[in-house]
C-alpha cells in the first residue's frame, strides 16, 4: 500500500457513490445483468445454466467485431482504377494494412492518425471534413480502395481533377455548392488545427474575414454560394494556386 | 514519433491539397525527395543470423540506429548486408518493435542485457508498449536497488570510507575511534569494547529483573516477604552504579567520537542511551522525599530501556524495527480498522447488556475492554454477556476479530521477509567481498605488473641488444604490446615512471632517511597512488606489527633500506656504478652474479628496485595469489601467512612485499660489495618478521 494510492483511495469515495468502477477505475460500465441474475448468482442452487442468454449475448457480440475484415479488390483491378503503378500501390498497402489490420479506417481512428501530425492544435474537426471527403460511399469507413482512390486523384490526377476534389471537400452537405456557412466550418477547422500559440496571435474574426475574401475572389456572380464552375474558373484564373498544385506531385 | 506516423505521413502531405485554393500567401516549395522510391528489402545480419524486412519497415523510426543513415556504419559492401555483432535472440524483439510499433519486453532475459541493446539501438526504453511496462520498470529497480548495494559495498572497499576497512593510520583519533564504535571487527579493542558493553547490558537488565523476586528474609521467614532489591540494596546499587558508568562512558565516547554530533544526538539510538541512564542521575539527585520517591520509583521503569541497546548486537532487532516502520502504513490500517471494530462492537454490546443488573458492562469504555478481549480471542473470562442479544453479538464480535487481525498481517510479514533476506544478501555479499577484491585486484596488479616487467625488457634490449637476456619473455598478446607502448609513451610524456605498490609504500614510510628519494620515485608513485594507498593502508592494516617492525628495522638500519634514496646513498657508498640490465626476480633466482648490476641513471633505477610484487593480502589467512606477471613460472612459492621459512637463500620470506624487498635488497646489497655476513644479518632479520 503505497503513499499515492492509498491518497488516492481515501480521497475518492466514488466508488460507494456509484460513479467508478474500484477495480478498473473507470466509470462502471452499462451492465445489461438483471438485478434478478445478480441475485441468482448469489444462489447456489442456481448453476450456470440461468444464465445463458446473457453469455451467450456477449460472447457474440465480441464475435462479431473481430471477424470485421476488409480485403480489397485485386492489385490488377486497383491498378485499373488508379493511377499508380504495381510497386507503389503495393507499398501503400502494406503501410495500411501494418496501421490497420482489420484493413478498414473508422473515423476515430482517422482523427487519432491525422492529430499525430498537428500537435499542437486540434485536428479533429478537419479530420473528419477529410473523412468525409474519402469515405465516397458514405458507409462510415475508409477502406483501401477508398483512400487509395483518393490519393490517386490527389497525386496523380489532373488540375481539374484536384480542384474537384477540393471543392467536394469544401460542400460539406455534397450538394453542389459551397456555402457561406459551409465556408466559415472549413476555415474554422483549418485555423483551429493552428492551435493557441500563434503569431501573429489568432482573433476570433480571422476565419470570417478569409472566408470573405474567399468569397470574394470566388463568387463571380455575387449570390453567396459558390458552384463548382465557379471555383474551377477562378482558381485557374490564380497564378499561385496553379503553381501550388503542383507542389505534392512527388509525395509518393 | 508514434507507430506508423511515417507511413501515413505521405497521406497527409496528400490531403493538404485541400489548403491550396484557401491559401492567401504562396505555398513554400516541397522538399527535394531524398528518399528511395522503390521499396527494397534490406538484410541485417545478426552475429550470423538473417533477418530481411522492408526498408520502409525501418525507416518508420527515423531517430533509432536503424531507422536513419547510421546503419550505414554497418554496412558490409561484400555481402550486402548490414552486419551487428550483437545478441541476434534480443535483435527479435527490437525488429518486432519497428514491425508492429510496440516493444516488448522478453520475459526470460536479463533487464540488463535488454536495456543494452536498447541502448545500443537508440531505442528509447519508454516506448515499451503497456503490457510489459510494469514488469520492466519492477525489474529495473530491483536491479538498480542490488546494483546500489553493490557498489555500497564496494566504496566500503579500498577506495572510500568504507566500514569493513581500516583507516590509513594517519586519520584522526576521533575517526579511528568511531570506527571501532561502528564496526567492531576492525581492532580487537573494539571487539573487547563491543563484548563488554553487552555483557554490562545483560547484567543490568537481569538486576533489574532479579531486583524484584521476593527472598525470603533472613530469619524472618514466613512472615514478610521482601524482594532482593530490598533485602540486598547495597548490592544491586554497585552493581546499577557500575553499569551506568561504563553506559555513561561509552555515550559520552560515542558523542566524543560522532561525525556530526547533532546527528547523533537526535538518532533513536542515542535516546535510548539516555533514557537508559538519566534514571539513575535523576535518583542521585532527586532528595529523599516521600513525595518524589513515588514519582522515582516510576522513573526506574525506564531503565528497561537498557535493554534496547541490545539492537546494536543483534542485528535481527534492527531488522525487526526497520520492519515497523517500513509498515508503518499497513500498522495504521491495522489500527484503524480494530478502533472502529472495537467501537462499534463495544457500544452494541453496551446496549444489549444494558438491562441485565449487576453486570460488567458498566459503560461503553468499559465494554471496550471484553470486546478486545474478545476480538483477539484471548477470551479472559472476567466480563461475560448474560442476554440472549449480547450473547450473539459477542459471538459475531469474536468472528470479525479474526478476520481484521488476520488481513494487514501478510503484508507486514512479506515486509519483513523481503527487509530479511535483503540483509543476508548483503551479509554475503560482504563475506564474499573480500576474496572478490583481493581478486579483482590482483587482476589490477597484473596489468602493472606486466608493464614493469615489459619495460624491464626493453631496458634489457635497449642496453644490451647483444646479450641475450637470460630472462623467459612472456609472449604478449598484440594487445599488451600496444598497451605497453601506450603507458611508455605516457611515462615519456610526463618525464615520472610507472612504480609498483609496495615500493610507494615504503617511499612513503621512510622518513628518517631525509628525502634523498627522487623526484621520479615519489611523483611517479603518486601515479599509482590509488593502488598504493589502498595497499600501504592495507598494510598497516592487517600486519600492523609487521609493518612497524618493518619500519623500524628500516630506520634502524638505514643501509638496509630499499628505498632510491638510500639505494643511491648505497652505491656512494660502495662505490659500484656499473651499467647492466636491472634486477629481477628471476634473474636473482636464475644468475645470482652476473646480471645484478646496478644502474645509477635515475629513471632505470626505478626499475631495479621493482621486483615483482604481488598484492598484499587482506587477510592472513587468506592464499596469497601468484603474480601474474612473473614469467619465471618457478615455484617463488609464497608461503601464506607467517614468516618463517627462507633464511637468506630461499625466497620465501616473510610477507610478499617484504620478501620481496628482502630479495631486492639482497641482490642490491650483494652488489655494493658489503660484507656477507652483514647482508646475512640483513637478510635474515628482515625474513624473520
Amino acid at each position: 500500500m503505497r503513499g499515492q494510492a492509498r491518497k488516492e483511495s481515501l480521497s475518492d469515495s466514488r466508488d460507494l457513490d456509484g460513479s467508478y468502477d474500484q477495480l478498473t477505475g473507470n466509470p462502471p460500465r452499462p451492465t445489461k445483468k438483471a438485478l434478478k441474475q445478480r441475485f441468482l448468482k448469489l444462489l447456489p442452487c442456481c448453476g450456470p445454466q440461468a444464465l445463458p442468454s446473457v453469455s451467450e449475448n456477449s460472447v457474440e457480440d465480441e464475435f462479431e467485431l473481430s471477424t470485421v475484415c476488409h480485403r480489397p479488390e485485386g492489385l490488377e483491378q486497383l491498378q485499373e482504377q488508379t493511377k499508380f503503378t504495381r510497386k507503389e500501390l503495393q507499398v501503400l498497402y502494406r503501410g495500411f494494412k501494418n496501421e490497420c489490420p482489420s484493413g478498414i479506417v473508422n473515423e476515430e481512428n482517422f482523427k487519432q492518425i491525422y492529430s499525430q501530425f498537428f500537435p499542437q492544435g486540434d485536428s479533429s474537426t478537419y479530420a473528419t471534413f477529410l473523412f468525409n471527403a474519402f469515405d465516397t460511399n458514405h458507409d462510415g469507413s475508409v477502406s483501401f480502395e477508398d483512400f487509395v482512390a483518393g490519393l490517386s486523384v490527389i497525386l496523380r490526377g489532373t488540375i481539374d481533377d484536384r480542384l474537384n476534389w477540393a471543392f467536394n471537400l469544401y460542400d460539406l452537405n455534397k450538394d453542389g455548392c459551397i456555402t457561406k456557412e459551409e465556408m466559415l466550418d472549413i476555415m474554422k477547422s483549418i485555423y483551429d488545427m493552428m492551435g493557441k500559440y500563434t503569431y501573429p496571435a489568432l482573433r476570433e474574426e480571422a476565419p470570417r474575414e478569409h472566408v470573405e475574401n474567399f468569397f470574394q475572389k470566388m463568387d463571380r456572380n455575387k449570390d453567396g454560394v459558390v458552384t463548382i464552375e465557379e471555383f474551377i474558373e477562378s482558381c485557374q484564373k490564380d497564378e499561385n494556386i496553379m503553381r501550388s498544385m503542383q507542389l505534392f506531385d512527388d509525395v509518393i | 514519433m508514434a507507430a506508423g506516423v511515417a507511413t501515413w505521413l505521405p497521406f497527409a502531405r496528400a490531403a493538404a491539397v485541400g489548403w491550396l485554393p484557401l491559401a492567401q500567401q504562396p505555398l513554400p516549395a516541397a522538399p527535394r525527395g531524398c528518399e528511395a522510391r522503390s521499396d527494397e528489402v534490406l538484410v541485417v545480419n545478426v552475429s550470423g543470423r538473417r533477418f530481411q524486412t522492408w526498408k520502409n519497415t525501418l525507416d518508420r523510426y527515423p531517430d533509432t540506429l536503424l531507422g536513419s543513415s547510421e546503419k550505414e556504419f554497418f554496412f558490409d559492401p561484400d555481402s550486402g548486408e548490414y552486419f551487428f555483432d550483437r545478441d541476434p535472440d534480443l535483435f527479435r524483439h527490437i525488429l518486432n518493435f519497428y514491425r508492429t510499433g510496440r516493444l516488448h519486453c522478453p520475459r526470460q532475459e536479463c533487464i540488463q542485457a535488454f536495456d543494452e541493446e536498447l541502448a545500443f539501438y537508440g531505442i528509447v526504453p519508454e516506448l515499451i508498449g503497456d503490457c510489459c511496462l510494469e514488469e520492466y520498470r519492477d525489474r529495473k529497480k530491483e536491479n538498480a536497488e542490488r546494483l546500489a548495494e553493490d557498489e555500497e559495498a564496494e566504496l566500503g572497499g579500498p577506495g572510500g570510507a568504507g566500514t569493513d576497512w581500516a583507516l590509513p593510520p594517519d586519520s584522526p583519533f576521533r575517526q579511528r575511534l568511531w570506527r571501532a564504535f561502528e564496526n567492531p571487527h576492525t581492532s580487537t579493542m573494539a571487539l573487547v569494547f563491543y563484548y563488554v558493553t553487552g555483557f554490562f547490558i545483560a547484567v543490568s537488565v537481569i538486576a533489574n529483573v532479579v531486583e524484584t523476586i521476593p527472598c525470603a528474609a533472613g530469619g524472618r521467614a514466613g512472615w514478610r516477604e521482601e524482594p532482593c532489591g530490598e533485602r540486598f540494596p547495597l548490592a544491586f546499587f554497585c552493581m546499577d552504579t557500575a553499569c551506568v558508568l561504563i553506559f555513561t562512558g561509552e555515550y559520552l565516547l560515542r558523542l566524543f567520537a560522532a561525525p556530526s554530533r547533532g546527528r547523533f544526538l537526535r538518532s533513536v539510538m542515542s535516546l535510548i542511551d539516555a533514557v537508559a541512564i538519566l534514571p539513575y542521575y535523576i535518583g542521585l539527585f532527586v532528595p529523599k522525599n516521600e513525595d518524589l520517591s513515588g514519582a522515582f520509583v516510576t522513573l526506574r521503569v525506564f531503565r528497561v530501556f537498557r535493554i534496547f541497546k541490545f539492537s546494536r548486537h543483534s542485528q535481527g532487532l534492527r531488522i525487526l524495527g526497520y520492519t515497523l516502520k517500513s509498515c508503518a502504513s499497513e500498522l495504521g490500517f491495522l489500527l484503524f480498522s480494530l478502533t472502529m471494530a472495537i467501537i462499534i462492537f463495544a457500544t452494541v454490546m453496551f446496549y444489549a447488556e444494558k438491562g441485565t443488573s449487576k453486570t460488567n458492562f458498566t459503560s461503553i469504555p468499559a465494554a471496550f475492554w471484553y470486546t478486545i478481549v474478545t476480538m483477539t480471542t484471548l477470551g479472559y473470562g472476567d466480563m461475560v454477556p448474560s442476554t440472549i442479544a449480547g450473547k450473539i453479538f459477542g459471538s459475531i464480535c469474536s468472528l470479525s476479530g479474526v478476520l481484521v487481525i488476520a488481513l494487514p498481517v501478510p503484508v507486514i510479514v512479506s515486509n519483513f521477509s523481503r527487509i530479511y533476506h535483503q540483509n543476508q544478501r548483503a551479509d554475503k555479499r560482504r563475506a564474499q567481498q573480500k576474496v572478490r577484491l583481493a581478486r579483482i585486484r590482483m587482476a589490477k596488479s597484473g596489468t602493472t605488473t606486466a608493464f614493469l616487467q615489459y619495460k624491464r625488457n626493453r631496458g634489457l634490449e635497449d642496453q644490451d641488444s647483444t646479450r641475450r637476456p637470460a630472462l623467459s619473455t612472456r609472449s604478449c598478446s598484440a594487445f599488451e604490446q600496444q598497451h605497453h607502448h601506450l603507458l611508455h609513451c605516457l611515462e615519456k610524456t610526463t618525464s615520472h615512471e610507472f612504480t609498483d605498490e609496495s615500493t610507494f609504500s615504503e617511499a612513503l614510510g621512510v622518513v628518517s632517511l631525509g628525502g634523498r628519494t627522487s623526484r621520479s620515485t615519489s611523483v611517479s608513485s603518486q601515479a599509482v597512488m590509488g593502488s598504493s594507498a589502498r595497499a600501504s593502508s592495507l598494510i598497516s592494516s592487517c600486519c600492523p606489527r609487521r609493518t612497524k617492525q618493518r619500519r623500524a628495522i628500516r630506520l634502524a638500519n638505514s643501509t638496509a633500506s630499499v628505498s632510491r634514496g638510500s639505494m643511491q646513498e648505497l652505491d656512494t657508498l660502495a662505490g659500484h656504478h656499473s651499467p647492466g640490465p636491472q634486477s629481477s626476480r628471476a634473474s636473482l633466482n636464475a644468475k645470482t652474479h652476473d646480471s645484478l648490476t646496478l644502474n645509477c641513471a635515475s629513471r632505470d633505477l626505478v626499475a631495479a628496485i621493482i621486483s615483482i610484487p604481488t598484492p598484499p593480502a587482506n587477510t592472513p589467512d587468506e592464499s596469497r595469489p601468484h603474480s601474474p606477471a612473473s614469467d619465471n613460472g618457478e615455484g617463488l612459492g609464497r608461503p601464506s601467512g607467517g614468516s618463517g621459512g627462507g633464511g637468506s637463500s630461499g625466497s620465501g620470506g616473510g610477507s610478499d612485499s617484504v620478501g620481496s624487498s628482502s630479495r631486492s635488497n639482497r641482490g642490491t646489497l650483494r652488489n655494493s660489495n658489503l660484507g656477507p655476513s652483514y647482508l646475512l644479518h640483513n637478510t635474515v632479520k628482515i625474513s624473520s618478521l
